[in-house]
């Protein structure tokens, strides 16, 4: 299938609009307001770019979740990163959304400017290659995201060992998708009434790591992929469950997304990774819900290998993304939106990621 | 030249020096005679107003596919020239080498260079050349400036866009800064994708001819793309502008490549293309004219000045949502998942 293919047919206009009228027929008797959450950065990119909200009827009220990466990765881990970066003989290597988040005191932006060596990979064998090219140096690979990029992360790892590079290692801050929306639908103050699941995430996890949250919150959950129609099918396919009661797994994303996702994918995940808690910027600390470098792989942990000072994290006073990344509250109700934090400059992660919420509504939500 | 890399004494302005301008740089870039040769060119005189412009260019890498930073340095001056509605007249070349570089690495640039001045129908008349420390630049940076004529009555500018007026666009966009990325990163998935770099004077003289004063402003959306081409145009004249989605043209592999890295092709930079605001009535001449053109085969009418306001720019997407169009912050930087 060719690349134009894979993205306009699921961009049929006429479609949309039967869609829609189908969304609108399925709420119509609906006296409450439901209150559906994308979890993932990319469907929140996704809804803006589209202009879905203002599409759906007002009964419908889509909100952005933790899904983010960048958003979610804890200060004091790019304090680290920044640590690392000032360390001699050290080259950074790192997706390109990592190098705009504050820190407590710097970024690793402002570090480059001052003569780190950061280079932007696409990939982290990328990042195995420039290893492989400089002997004399340490290159250490950010090491954030959900379970979409952690098994390229093992896989570089296992290539690393295979190479016998002693000069790579990975600063981890690996995150796992269901446990923050279980802790999501504990918390009193907010009402989720259904989440739009993860499609890149979905498609290593499989449709059936969703099932704890129906049985045990009876929320239902929608995996969904990233296309305005399939976003327009999950918004309907959640709208049904919730006008009938239901809760149960459905998946809107089957042409991609498995019951039991990527198995050879997470094998070699658990190969070099093992679980352990985790904390998610704005919502804490969360058991389980994250991915550590397993003792047997401890040569490529950053973190063991490389001791640095660190500074006492600082969190800027009044900046919401804790809320906003629980959905609580929306870019516009945070004091610094638009004001002192800009992409430009931004203060929280949200306007740092090009798929966090702020960044996103300041993008495309001025109109 | 008994050197194959540039040295430092290339550019020391002795012997090595005079042997870098005579044997290699005058002969290809203009041909201009030794006794000719003096410390400013003498231009013959211009009726009317000039336009004169000023660009530095330090693409890495400076040979991409579609093009080379010798090419892509005169087509830019010539198209910021045409932009103003100007007719091109000379062009400075100021040459920056690091030492190490090949001569050959040159030699190609110099008649990129030439080729594209020849095909702009401009000349390069002066020039200057500096030799930096290997480490101290990066192979090659060049400044050019341009000179040129205004013919009389013509009045482009960024803040001259009015309600009703159609946004045309000469073809696909993002095609400029993608093959640069590509090339730069070595992403095999974008093989296709070659560099839009042309100039466009020509072009811009065809529009004249079939609009007149219809046509209101020109402007090349290069660094910052489409999107933050038209929020400059938008903020200068005090509008707002509505893009529709399904009409801005996209090739299949910039449409690709930006899906995989999570880029906006509309700010992508692009290097042959120009935005033409013109009125309501004189937008089908416009497009004709255009699409008659080698540089403007797939000219597409992509949006319109919808209101006087504050300087936003709208966008129509292809389900029929609504959303907005800012400038570009920073970098665009690749997604991590």
């Amino acid at each position: 299938m060719k690349s134009q293919d894979l993205t306009t047919a699921y961009r049929d206009p006429a479609v949309a609009r039967a869609l829609l009228r189908q969304i609108e027929t399925t709420v119509r008797n609906y006296r409450r307001q439901m209150t559906l959450m994308e979890v993932c950065g990319t469907h929140t990119m996704a809804i803006y770019q589209h202009g879905i909200r203002a599409l759906l009827p007002e009964q419908i009220r889509l909100i952005s979740g933790p899904g983010c990466p960048v958003c979610v990765t804890p200060v004091d881990y790019v304090d680290r990163a920044v640590a690392l970066a000032r360390r001699p003989g050290t080259i950074i290597t790192t997706f390109g959304d990592m190098v705009r988040v504050p820190g407590s005191s710097s970024s690793l932006l402002r570090e480059q400017a001052a003569g780190a060596d950061i280079r932007i990979v696409y990939s982290p064998l990328d990042a195995i290659a420039i290893a492989a090219c400089n002997p004399g140096k340490e290159v250490v690979f950010l090491g954030v995201g959900f379970e979409t990029t952690t098994p390229t992360v093992a896989g570089a790892v296992l290539a690393a060992e295979k190479q016998g590079l002693t000069n790579f290692s990975v600063l981890g801050s690996h995150k796992t998708m269901p446990a923050p929306m279980m802790a999501l639908t504990s918390d009193p103050e907010l009402q989720v009434d259904g989440y739009l699941c993860p499609a890149h995430v979905s498609a290593i996890i499989g449709a059936d790591a969703y099932r704890p949250i129906v049985e045990a919150c009876r929320v239902p959950c929608v995996v969904t992929g990233f296309e305005p129609l399939d976003v327009l099918r999950g918004v309907l396919m959640l709208a049904r469950q919730v006008v009938e009661g239901r809760a149960e797994v459905e998946n809107e994303y089957s042409r991609v997304v498995r019951p039991d996702g990527n198995p050879k994918a997470r094998q070699i995940l658990e190969t070099v990774f093992e679980p352990c808690d985790a904390r998610w910027r704005g919502i804490g600390v969360i058991p389980g819900s994250g991915l550590r470098i397993r003792n047997s792989h401890a040569a490529f942990n950053a973190e063991l290998k490389l001791p640095v000072e660190v500074e006492e994290p600082v969190e800027h006073k009044g900046c919401l993304c804790g809320e906003i990344l629980k959905g609580k509250v929306r870019p516009g109700d945070c004091p610094l939106f638009r004001k002192i934090c800009t992409p430009e400059d931004p203060v929280g992660a949200c306007m740092v990621s090009s798929e966090g919420t702020c960044a996103a509504e300041y993008k495309y939500g001025n109109i | 030249m008994n050197s194959a890399l540039i040295l430092l004494g290339h550019g020391s302005g002795g012997k090595l020096s005079h042997q870098l301008l005579d044997d290699i740089i005058i002969p290809a870039l203009s041909g201009i005679a030794p006794e000719e040769q003096n410390d400013a060119a003498v231009l013959p005189a211009i009726d009317g107003e000039l336009a004169f412009t000023t660009d530095t260019y330090v693409v890495d890498p400076i040979f991409f596919p579609g093009g080379n930073i010798g090419d892509l340095a005169i087509n830019g001056t010539v198209n910021d020239l045409a932009m103003a509605g100007a007719v091109p007249v000379a062009i400075s070349v100021g040459l920056i080498l690091e030492e190490g570089l090949p001569v050959a690495d040159l030699q190609q640039v110099l008649a990129s260079m030439r080729q594209a001045a020849d095909t702009a129908g401009v000349r390069i008349v002066t020039g200057d050349t500096k030799v930096v420390p290997r480490g101290k630049g990066d192979k090659i940076f060049i400044n050019t400036a341009g000179i040129g004529r205004i013919p009389a009555g013509r009045k482009i500018s960024g803040s001259a866009a009015r309600p009703d007026d159609k946004v045309l666009i000469n073809g696909p966009v993002g095609d400029h800064g993608m093959a640069v990325m590509a090339s730069r990163e070595g992403l095999e998935l974008t093989a296709d994708i070659r560099s839009d770099s042309t100039a466009l004077n020509g072009l811009v003289e065809d529009l004249f001819t079939a609009c007149g004063d219809k046509l209101h402003v020109l402007r090349d959306p290069t660094r910052g793309g489409v999107a933050t081409t038209l929020r400059e145009i938008a903020g200068q004249s005090g509008v707002d502008i509505t893009l529709e989605e399904q009409a801005i043209p996209l090739s299949e592999g910039v449409r690709g490549a930006c899906a995989i890295l999570g880029l906006d092709p509309l700010f992508v930079a692009n290097e042959g293309k120009l935005l033409a605001l013109v009125a309501p009535e004189a937008a089908e001449d416009a497009l004709a004219a255009m699409r008659r053109h080698p540089a403007g085969r797939q000219a597409t009418i992509i949006g319109e000045v919808t209101a006087a306001s504050n300087g936003r720019v709208l966008m129509r997407t292809g389900i029929g949502g609504l959303r907005a169009i800012e400038m570009l912050s920073g970098e665009q930087l690749p997604r991590i998942c």
